[in-house]
């Protein structure tokens, strides 16, 4: 039977190189399956009032999680202690789920004395670990949801010389427990002059202070010239100067998200005028990332802590350590 | 506190807001698999294969032309002397192979011995113990406090199950093994040496083989209950149509055509292993490595491992809390205060 006829009656399931097993598909059935999960995603925002947090956030997301925000007057703000709003938006985008979610945390630095504003914030940060663990440990392990925070962004003021002690107070009490990206608000306060001034000053005082902030992997060496220029610029634009935008301002015969001066137009989405783009570039290519330091790192950091520990799991019951001993019995344990 | 999620629904319209501002312009949700799929190929992956069958039902040489490089215990093993085992042992063979960048550590469990003696029974013990060794190994590391990040896995992800091509039925060992091991592995039953059937009696010798599977509950892969979707389920009912394959192995070449083809040669003509009309191994091969080879896994991981973790956590409960390693004890009915350390 010549080639021709056999090809024809569609015997060779693939005309191929000699020597391929077909292996190589395997990321591709990965990443079928992820795309049929979709994601999670939990993003913390921190910082005083009146820094544009919720604006950027709408901003980044192209969404509205707060439509009918009342802004609380002093009289208020005074009794408030800090609060935590946790709100969840699903994005999809070419067949792939995104379930996001914003944790915001208002009326943190609103009071006279903010000694103890991060107390609630970092139990909030605890009890989503905690509550991993718990569902973890458990029997039917079929749909954990994961709600531990993989990011936080840390606003701050533009109008300071840098750090301030509440900054740093708050930074390092919550470095080991999740991602900080520190990012400087309300940018269109500074001249280009006075942002790249202040980003050098920020950076010393993280280095001078210990803090540990989120450091994005550098690109690896077989990555396309394109990302790996991008991840460089990434990398020396930190801490991101931004702003954030609500509406639509008309400039230059088109529409553009900005604020509007009468000494111009701040473009969001220009990278000349602000980082948001470089931003939002890098929540979204470091996303996995994020999340993999988060379970790698922060999240088995607090679980040897509190398997050492042992005792009371908050209203779900005990988890008894794993003391030396019981492991080496488990480890001559045999099955008969 | 005011923690409990309030939904909204949107659809994200970033395509509106291309701009030409370089790499900046347009980043969408896609680049999130990208770099999923990038990191996935970086680390590799683990897979793990059990053969099981009696000697001379080309086992070895059918891993061999599956992985298209010498994996089996067989082509690796120095001063190799074909002989009955007098009892079923278990040996592996590991190599890591790499395809377009992606590499695979391979582990071939091979069980000979397996219904080789003149009573074959309980022959089957050893193999259920390895396979829930591997599963106790993971559990006792995911269990520890300093755990790995990367739990090695040595849990075996497929059994490739040997049928002799006697075309009548499924033989009483045969039912005790799938019944038994379709509890606590992904079974994939196989009718080996083929060539030894024509196609009429190939199809006779499935159906009935399929009507036994039915009558005694055996359970393969892919495993009706664990389809995901209609997507899922319409794939996989094909694959349950045309299981078990009937297939043929070698690691020879002959021209054919001026091609080269891998078969076996007889004086009247060349199985050629690789042709659908021949024999089914390219579907065999399609199913455990190019389409089905991380739902393998994930069914090994998701539903075996979750089975056999249940079972020991349960057990170990059981057993009294002087020896229970990290476990929870449920609040409610038993909210006893004694077990606070060991």
């Amino acid at each position: 039977m010549s080639q021709a006829e056999k090809l024809k009656q569609g015997q060779f399931t693939n005309p191929e190189t000699p020597g391929y097993v077909g292996f190589a598909n395997l990321p591709n059935q990965v990443h079928r399956k992820s795309v049929k999960k979709g994601f999670e995603f939990t993003l913390m925002v921190v910082g005083e009032s009146g820094l544009g947090k919720s604006t950027l956030i709408n901003s980044l997301f192209l969404t509205d999680l707060y439509p009918e925000r009342i802004i609380p007057g002093a009289a208020e703000k005074i009794e408030r202690t800090v609060q935590i709003e946790a709100s969840t938006v699903e994005i999809e985008e070419r067949g792939v789920k995104l379930r996001l979610t914003v944790v915001d945390t208002p009326g943190y630095g609103d009071a006279i004395n903010s000694q103890d504003c991060f107390s609630t914030i970092i139990a909030y940060i605890d009890d989503q670990f905690e509550r991993y663990l718990h569902d973890e440990s458990g029997l039917n392990r079929r749909h954990i949801v994961d709600n531990r925070v993989h990011c936080c962004f840390y606003f701050i003021s533009p109008l300071g010389h840098g750090l301030k002690p509440l900054d740093v107070q708050f930074m390092k009490a919550i470095h080991n427990k999740v991602n900080v990206v520190p990012v400087i608000a309300k940018a269109d306060t500074l001249t280009l002059r006075e942002r790249e001034r202040l980003k050098r000053r920020i950076l010393d005082e993280i280095d001078e202070h210990g803090i540990k902030i989120y450091h994005l992997p550098d690109a690896e060496s077989d990555e396309d010239e394109d990302f790996k220029e991008q991840t460089r610029i990434l990398k020396a634009s930190i801490p991101f100067a931004v702003v954030g935008s609500n509406q639509q301002i008309e400039a230059k015969g088109k529409k553009v998200r900005g604020r509007l001066y009468p000494w111009g137009v701040v473009e969001v989405e220009n990278p000349e005028h602000n980082d948001f783009l470089k931003l939002r570039t890098m929540l979204i290519t470091h996303m996995q990332d994020l999340q993999e330091v988060t379970q790698d790192l922060h999240y088995e950091n607090f679980r040897s802590e509190r398997l050492k520990r042992g005792g009371r799991l908050s209203s779900h019951g005990y988890i008894l350590p794993l003391s030396p001993a019981t492991v080496v019995h488990m480890k001559t344990q045999h099955l008969s | 506190g005011g923690d409990t999620p309030r939904m909204g629904h949107f659809n994200s319209s970033l395509e509106d807001h291309t701009r030409d501002h370089g790499f900046f312009g347009y980043v969408g949700i896609e680049a999130v698999l990208d770099q999923m799929r990038h990191k996935a190929m970086k680390t590799g992956f683990e897979f793990n294969v059990m053969v099981v069958g009696q000697s001379g039902l080309g086992k070895s040489t059918l891993m061999n032309t599956l992985f298209k490089s010498k994996v089996s215990r067989k082509s690796c093993t120095p001063d190799y002397e074909e002989k009955i085992h007098k009892t079923v042992h278990l040996q592996s063979v590991s190599h890591v192979i790499e395809e377009k960048g992606v590499k695979m550590k391979l582990t071939i469990i091979d069980t000979p011995g397996f219904g080789d003696q003149i009573n074959n029974e309980n022959c089957w013990d050893p193999i259920e113990k390895y396979i829930n060794v591997q599963y106790e190994e993971y559990l006792k590391e995911e269990l520890s406090i300093n755990r790995k990040r990367r739990i090695p896995d040595t849990r075996v992800h497929c059994c490739v199950y040997f049928l002799p091509p006697s075309g009548h039925w499924l033989r009483p060992i045969d039912v005790e093994f799938m019944k038994r091991l379709g509890k606590i592995v992904n079974i994939v039953p196989v009718i080996a040496k083929a060539d030894t059937l024509t196609i009429e009696e190939r199809l006779e010798f499935r159906d009935r083989i399929k009507r036994d599977l039915e009558a005694y509950e055996i359970s393969v892969y892919p495993q009706k209950e664990y389809d995901q979707d209609v997507e899922d389920q319409i794939l996989n009912d094909k694959i349950r149509e045309k299981i078990p394959f009937a297939v043929v192995g070698t690691d020879k070449e002959h021209q054919v055509n001026g091609n080269k083809i891998l078969g076996r040669k007889t004086k009247w003509g060349i199985i050629e292993v690789e042709n659908v009309a021949h024999c089914e191994f390219s579907d065999l091969r399609d199913l455990l490595i190019r389409s089905h080879l991380q739902d393998l896994k994930d069914i090994t991981h998701n539903i075996h491992y979750e089975t056999y973790r249940v079972r020991r956590l349960n057990e170990i409960k059981m057993n009294g809390i002087g020896l229970s390693p990290l476990m929870l004890v449920n609040s409610g009915s038993e909210k006893d205060d004694a077990g606070n350390h060991v």
